[in-house]
């Protein structure tokens, strides 16, 4: 790749990018959000999105050739496969029918020989062996006969990528972000078949935000930031800690500073007792717990396990039941109102589904439910019988976070939907500041966000906190974030609360809670 | 690879890869069009349907003259219709906010308005207030069915327009019985014959036939604009404009921009999307007795049938979408389409001799509606 060059929406997001990558080598590509990774492969990749924008400037020699596909099916057949963030698969097929999905070996038959090919029959034994052969490759085990429905995450994820292998012409194989939602063990396997593929002469680029399987996988380290590449190391030559440096372009802290509290003595602000909520994939079956009022308390857990069902049943968004009480009052469940008048706020871990209206301003994500709430960025007329929108506290608001919590925008004016996903979570807790709540729910803050920006939200948690004394249970999958920034820490174990730690006891003491009551 | 089936290597044309960019993105940012050519910049910014309509009409005020007929006769044609019209249209901006989608109920708040139409000559009203009395004895009218029907729809959501259309369907039905059966007396309505039942079609000679049309009439020539109907349409305008910046019409557009952000925001949903099905069945109803001060006739029977297609169309010409829309589309929608219909009669006919004007209405308006469905679909997706 030389000098290719990309904007969009006139935010400059490529420039000047300068790759080469030599047949079965596996190179590790990391940066933060919004470095510009995904868009690279995109336009690698040839997708329309790239030329509905108005298409990319430089040039992509593949096997010495210029190439500008204009289209992925033709990215495709010059040997590139790509397996995205998200699972482009088809839930009621089997995986065999999945990898081999439009190339599916056919026989025909004499109702084909009539009425042409599109009467051919499948030829289901060809394709279980050619299924098997790329599972094979793969180096790992998967039932070639489930349906993808049944399957663990896990090995939706291999059968996606059995199907670029099971491509005879791939050469280059691009992997955006494979391991973010597999287990340590899944990712390990992933692993060892990337090297498989390497020693087999398929290029491999790798994108992840793990940085130590880049080091164990990679011959080579390439780092975005900002749309530039800022080093391109052999990944002999480098760690972890340089690797987060280039990354942020700034020195972070390995370990992050605990300062956890003993706030044991304060009075109990929200207190939930036999808590049952009806979320799908992470139901809560008996929850009883005590929060301290000002704390920071972290619910951790496996997935699957509950600890979502929390705070989405306590805010009305999932059928729920049980008593909370909050502030010596008790909150009615099954109604999302109630909660916010109540002063509490909830920032979704589904950013894009429940947390942002994409397709509005900033403005209207940042004010709405203040607006609609409190009574915020309103104009009282004729007596306060009509409730007018107030534009101009409405900009002035959205200003004032877009500039504490530092989002990238090129205006309070500009859609959601074309931040990048660090920024849109700042959105998201902007809208939930602005709420000025005296309790705040957080679930999965850095889902998907890159170093840099998960260091800011965290960092705008914690101040949001000590400053304005409000108390944050954040939910998250990651301990190790929980430990450094919550007070206590609570671990969710098939629906119930496992225990609760303080943030200073090790790792271990955690991940023995979280497998205690697991079925 | 020998192996492999063509459809794998199919890859779609440039003509169509340009066509299918445009119609893809209706707003393209500033900097994007910038990097466009003109006439592809033209065409995002004013979606291609549109320009293919607005170009139609423009060719068609100036072939009028050649073809004999007079062209300030067919612009007040025009501007006569849009007043008609354009309340009608209007009615499908709240339930298009909320996320109910395109109203092809519309038939139900047309029923209400035909009651209170009626009932109002049935009392006895007669001149200017019995307009104003059939407004007044339409809007409870329109608040029931109203509320009926968005209970109704809010059992169904995600299926609004399907259900919708079966609503205007079967109450459009259910009060062909009724026309008959309903007690009226007042001999301008009944049939002559039986004393009973109401006729098709009832002159407003006398009630309010160009009520709104006659006040401040301007006439210039051959050239006449109806400035009540359309002061009347303004205010109304004006009045939906006014709400939609409100604490609750905000609710409603975030309502249909994202259900589950609502939600989340304690909007209590099924209320909203109650208060957008009411707003629209009042203007239904409103606005069937504005087309018919200007027609001079009330319709019944099958007639509101045919209304909501043309009102629905009317909206995406102007450029509206299934969970967007704004005044100004209402207002350009309901120029266009109802130009297009004016002027294909005339000018059309004179030069094909044929009557083709139904034709193209039936053409542009099912084929607008199409359309739309197809880049829903395609927005869902994402």
């Amino acid at each position: 790749m030389r000098n290719v060059k990309k904007d969009f929406y006139g935010n400059q997001v490529l420039s000047d990018i300068n790759l080469t990558l030599q047949a079965g080598e596996v190179l590790g590509l990391c940066g933060e959000n919004g470095a510009g990774k995904s868009t690279l492969m995109k336009i690698l990749f040839g997708m329309d999105v790239i030329r509905e924008t108005g298409g990319y400037s430089g040039d992509i020699l593949f096997n010495g050739e210029k190439v500008n596909f204009a289209s992925p099916f033709e990215a495709l057949e010059a040997g590139i496969g790509m397996v995205h963030q998200e699972f482009s698969l088809i839930p009621g097929f089997t995986a065999t029918e999945n990898i081999l999905l439009n190339r599916e070996p056919q026989r025909r038959s004499v109702l084909s020989e009539v009425f042409g090919s599109r009467l051919n029959t499948l030829n289901y034994k060809e394709m279980q062996r050619r299924s098997a052969e790329a599972i094979e490759k793969l180096g790992v085990h998967i039932d070639a006969d489930m349906v993808i429905n049944d399957m663990p995450v896990g090995h939706k994820q291999f059968t996606e990528i059995a199907r670029e292998l099971s491509k005879d012409q791939l050469k280059l194989l691009i992997l955006d972000e494979p391991t973010a939602v597999l287990t340590e063990k899944e990712a390990e396997a992933l692993l060892d078949s990337i090297r498989n593929m390497s020693r087999r002469g398929i290029a491999v680029i790798f994108i992840t935000h793990r940085l130590h399987e880049i080091l164990s996988v990679c011959d080579r380290v390439v780092v975005m930031r900002d749309g530039r590449v800022v080093r391109d190391v052999p990944s002999g030559e480098t760690n972890v800690m340089d690797i987060t440096r280039w990354m942020v372009g700034r020195d972070v802290d390995a370990a992050a500073q605990n300062e956890a509290r003993d706030l044991s003595n304060e009075p109990t602000i929200l207190s939930i007792r036999n808590l049952w909520v009806d979320m799908p994939g992470e139901i809560v079956r008996n929850v009883n717990l005590d929060v301290k009022k000002g704390e920071i308390l972290g619910i951790g857990g496996l997935a699957g396990q509950g600890k979502l069902g929390i705070p989405n049943g306590i805010m009305g968004l999932y059928e729920a039941g049980g008593t909370v009480i909050f502030d010596g009052k008790e909150i009615p469940l099954n109604n999302p109102r109630h909660c916010l008048e109540a002063n509490l706020a909830f920032v979704s871990e589904d950013r894009r589904g429940v947390g942002l209206l994409l397709d509005e301003s900033l403005e209207w994500n940042v004010a709405f439910p203040a607006m609609q709430i409190q009574g915020k960025c309103l104009k009282k007329l004729l007596g306060g019988l009509i409730k007018w929108r107030d534009e101009k506290a409405i900009t002035d608001l959205t200003n004032k976070y877009i500039k504490e919590l530092a989002i990238k925008c090129t205006s309070s004016k500009q859609k959601a939907k074309e931040l990048s996903g660090g920024n849109q979570q700042k959105v998201c807790l902007a809208k939930a500041f602005a709420l000025e709540p005296k309790f705040l729910f957080v679930s999965e803050p850095t889902r998907g966000i890159d170093v840099g920006a998960k260091a800011l939200v965290l960092e705008a948690l914690k101040r949001f906190n000590r400053e304005n004394g409000v108390t944050v249970v954040m939910i998250s999958s990651e301990l190790e974030e929980l430990r450094s920034i919550c007070d206590r820490i609570a671990i969710v174990s098939g629906g119930k609360i496992a225990g609760i730690l303080p943030a200073t006891e090790p790792s271990e003491k955690f991940g023995e809670l979280m497998v205690s009551g697991v079925r | 690879m020998k192996k492999e089936p063509k459809d794998n290597n199919w890859s779609p044309s440039k003509l169509n890869d340009e066509m299918n960019s445009v119609l893809s993105t209706p707003e393209a940012s500033p900097l994007q069009m910038a990097q466009m050519s003109p006439l592809r910049r033209l065409v995002a910014s004013f979606g291609l349907p549109r320009l293919i309509i607005t170009a139609f009409l423009l060719l068609m005020f100036i072939a009028a003259p050649f073809t004999g007929s007079d062209f300030w006769t067919q612009v007040s044609n025009t501007i006569n219709r849009f007043s008609w019209n354009a309340v009608l249209v209007l009615a499908m901006v709240p339930m298009i906010h909320s996320g109910c989608g395109l109203n092809f109920g519309l038939p139900l708040g047309i029923i209400s308005g035909l009651l209170g139409a009626t009932m109002a000559i049935e009392f006895g009203f007669t001149g200017p207030v019995s307009f104003f009395m059939a407004i007044v004895i339409s809007t409870p009218i329109a608040i029931v069915l109203g509320m009926g029907y968005g209970w109704l729809l809010n059992k169904i959501k995600g299926g609004e327009m399907m259900i919708a259309t079966y609503v205007g369907f079967s109450s459009v039905s259910f009060m062909c019985m009724m026309w008959l059966l309903l007690p009226y007396k007042s001999p301008t309505m009944v049939w002559g014959y039986a004393g009973k039942g109401l006729r098709t079609t009832i002159s407003l000679e006398g009630f309010y036939d160009k009520v709104l049309a006659n006040f401040l009439q301007i006439n210039i020539g051959t050239l006449s604009i109806p400035t009540g109907t359309i002061l009347f349409f303004a205010l109304l305008a004006f009045l939906m404009w006014a709400f939609l910046h409100t604490k609750t019409g905000t609710a409603m557009t975030a309502l249909g921009s994202n259900p589950a952000f609502a939600k989340a925001a304690g909007i209590n949903i099924d209320k909203t999307r109650m208060l957008s099905v009411v707003i629209s069945t009042w203007l239904a109803a409103v606005g069937i007795l504005v087309y018919q001060q200007g027609f001079g006739f009330i319709q019944l029977y099958m007639a509101p049938f045919y209304m909501a297609l043309p009102a629905v169309s009317a909206i995406l010409i102007g450029g509206a979408s299934v969970n967007k829309a704004s005044i100004a589309n209402v207002v350009i929608g309901t120029f266009l389409f109802q130009g297009m219909v004016t002027m294909t009669p005339t000018v059309m006919n004179s030069i094909i001799q044929m009557d083709m004007s139904e034709v193209i209405r039936v053409i542009v308006s099912q084929g607008m509606i199409l359309y739309a469905l197809t880049r829903k679909t395609k927005g869902g997706n994402n």
